[in-house]
């Protein structure tokens, strides 16, 4: 009995699981096929006019690309600094170490609201303007500490005896850098820099308060009442690029074992 | 120090002066004088953590010595970059980088150094180590024995003064490392490097060096060819860390001229004064096991014998070509004889009296001062000795991570 009430909740949980986790996503998807004018929650039948002619609705391009944009800015940042401290922290001993390994943290534990505000009262104390580059000061600093934590998790499972081999193996410091430590820490920092990307492009609280004239895609998204298809379209085009980007991950590592395997 | 584009001409001696190594909380090495010959192949024999490892670090300059000289080649070393050494590694873990071939794992150093057909030598490096067919493929798609002789290949390409090896063969199977150890040797016999080698395992010390220096806390307590170490060790560390001993320990009661007569248990034994470094008061004399005779009754007394007993046969066990016999001996305590199987079958059984009898220029006398207490020295290289070491390392490791 005990056995046949477990063969089917557990695979019942996991459709309701899935079915709560996916239903937005397929909504969202659903709608950006809605032939609406004004109001885009109520179905007015299917069109892919919305696909076709995205940038046609004022805006949506332009606050996509300042993210994209943003995004790519902010990332490049925050994952060459972030490397280099992750790599600083996880590799040598220094005066102060355990204390910058705490304030790395504090970002990450931080409110969003406190840290947006916060921000933005210096802008506006040092007398700088807010714009895309208050945006992209502010993304890099947030998106840091989780570039520095993905990264070190990566340096701390490197083997210290492979930069040595690299130095007893005639290379300079700069030589054992860029084709040892970096080459291995590679996956690590990849995987940061989509981390860093998504979160900047994601990124409502924070940006609101500091980018005064400049709109996001997040923002845009916001001030719109009811968010016209053409947004839809948008996220949905996200979300299946990062599918498509997903599984074509697994099947080039799925193909790669299964070469490994054979030639073993 | 190396200039790119040559290769080293031929090994280098390497001298080690008054080397002092302290790390936090712990000396590593307490004052090492060390000189290697050019082209020898040296060993360093200790149990973990009595500073072989730091010491061959030094060498690489992965280390720098807390005080002292590294001279290579006649030339001060200490202050040098490690990749300005002339001096190429095989890592205890092999370290191959992961995100290369092996073949470019070997030509890693030959292009750093900007050596000339960096490719084809670094071929010729695989095919002496049979692993050229495998140039193409990733270290982790190889066993352990082919990544460890890769990790070979790329230091020896290099053609270094000196090559340092870090237990390269503790992960191995005990038929690799046989092979592995003829393959040592020929490379050496063949290029004609100088060769450090550090090592727990007696026995690969002892089949592939010229040269063995048995080290202990921090400093060596002998050093000699393998032969010299095992039949004359000076101390009771070097006796029980290589191969086994029987001990024995009593005041010294007279001196016949060549020899001197310890009394052990009331009984007296002589050693050789050449062989025994105190000639007076409590001494601590031994014999290797192999080198003793069993007898089922009391032998004839005869001029340079030994004799103790009777004792009882507690434990016989046979390990093919000999057979181990533990007796004990009242007063004395358990002696190991090692005996040939020059007949099937043991030659007494466990219960049986027996005397033990050994020729008196086969013993030994050490140098150790005794301890108040106890008439035997501890074993001090005892797995449960070196377990917790192994353990306070890995506590310490902890800490720090």
């Amino acid at each position: 009995m005990r056995l046949s009430l477990g063969k089917w909740l557990l695979p019942l949980y996991v459709v309701i699981a899935f079915a709560l986790l996916l239903t937005p996503i397929v909504h969202v998807i659903i709608y950006s096929f809605n032939d609406s004018r004004r109001n885009n929650s109520i179905w007015a039948g299917w069109t892919f006019d919305k696909w076709l002619n995205v940038c046609d609705q004022q805006g949506v391009c332009e606050a996509f690309g300042t993210s994209v944009a943003i995004g790519l800015v902010a990332t490049l940042i925050a994952t060459i600094l972030g490397t280099l401290l992750a790599i600083a922290v996880g590799r040598y001993r220094f005066r102060g170490r355990g204390s910058t390994n705490l304030l790395l943290f504090l970002p990450m534990a931080t409110p969003e609201v406190v840290l947006g505000a916060g921000l933005a009262a210096q802008f506006l104390s040092v007398g700088v303007s807010k714009g895309f580059w208050t945006v992209v000061i502010v993304h890099a600093l947030f998106c840091l500490s989780f570039v520095v934590v993905t990264v070190k998790a990566r340096v701390a499972s490197l083997d210290p005896a492979l930069e040595e081999a690299g130095r007893d193996l005639y290379g300079s410091a700069m030589q054992v850098f860029w084709r040892v430590t970096l080459p291995l820490l590679t996956p690590g920092i990849v995987a940061a820099a989509l981390l860093s990307f998504a979160l900047s492009f994601d990124d409502f609280i924070i940006t609101k308060f500091n980018a005064g004239q400049v709109t996001t895609f997040p923002l845009w998204i916001y001030t719109k009442k009811t968010p016209p298809a053409e947004a839809n379209v948008i996220a949905a085009a996200i979300f299946i690029v990062a599918i498509v980007a997903v599984v074509v991950v697994q099947l080039v590592a799925a193909a790669r074992r299964k070469r490994l395997g054979i030639t073993q | 120090m190396v200039s790119g584009g040559a290769f080293a001409e031929a090994g280098a001696d390497l001298e080690l002066r008054e080397i002092h190594k302290r790390f936090p909380g712990f000396t590593a090495i307490e004052s090492l004088d060390l000189t290697i010959p050019a082209g020898s192949f040296f060993a360093l024999l200790g149990p973990s953590g009595c500073g072989k490892t730091t010491t061959l670090r030094l060498v690489a300059g992965l280390e720098q010595p807390t005080s002292g000289q590294i001279l290579i080649g006649g030339k001060d070393v200490t202050n040098v970059k490690p990749y300005r050494r002339p001096v190429n590694t095989v890592f205890q873990s092999y370290a191959l980088f992961p995100h290369m071939t092996v073949l470019e794992n070997v030509a890693f150093g030959l292009k750093r150094r900007r050596i000339a057909d960096p490719t084809r030598k670094a071929h010729e490096a695989l095919e002496l180590v049979e692993l050229d067919h495998l140039a193409q493929r990733k270290p982790q798609q190889l066993s352990g024995g082919q990544q460890q002789r890769v990790a070979l290949a790329r230091a020896v390409v290099n053609r270094p003064a000196l090559l340092l090896l870090d237990e390269p063969l503790g992960a191995l199977d005990l038929k690799l490392r046989r092979q592995m150890q003829l393959e040592l040797k020929n490379i050496q016999q063949e290029v004609g490097l100088t060769f450090l080698h550090v090592t727990h395992d007696q026995e690969e010390a002892m089949t592939m060096a010229d040269t063995v220096a048995v080290m202990n806390k921090g400093e060596i307590e002998q050093m000699g060819s393998p032969e010299e170490l095992y039949e004359l060790p000076k101390t009771v560390f070097v006796a029980n860390f290589l191969g086994q001993s029987n001990l024995f320990t009593g005041d010294v009661r007279g001196d016949n001229g060549d020899t001197i007569v310890v009394e052990v248990a009331g009984v007296p034994v002589a050693v050789p004064k050449a062989r025994a470094q105190r000639h007076r008061g409590l001494v601590t004399i031994g014999v290797r096991p192999e080198k003793l005779l069993l007898h089922p009754s009391r032998p004839e007394p005869a001029a340079g014998v030994n004799v103790l007993g009777p004792g009882r046969v507690i434990d016989v066990s046979f390990t093919g070509v000999s057979t181990q016999y533990t007796v004990a001996v009242p007063g004395i305590g358990e002696v190991i004889v090692f005996a040939q199987n020059m007949v099937f079958g043991p030659v007494v059984q466990a219960g049986a009296e027996v005397w033990v009898s050994w020729r008196v220029e086969h013993g030994f006398g050490l140098a150790d001062e005794l301890p108040d207490d106890g008439d035997r020295f501890i074993d001090d290289t005892t797995t449960g000795g070196i377990a917790q070491q192994t353990k306070e390392e890995l506590l310490e490791e902890l800490e720090e991570g």
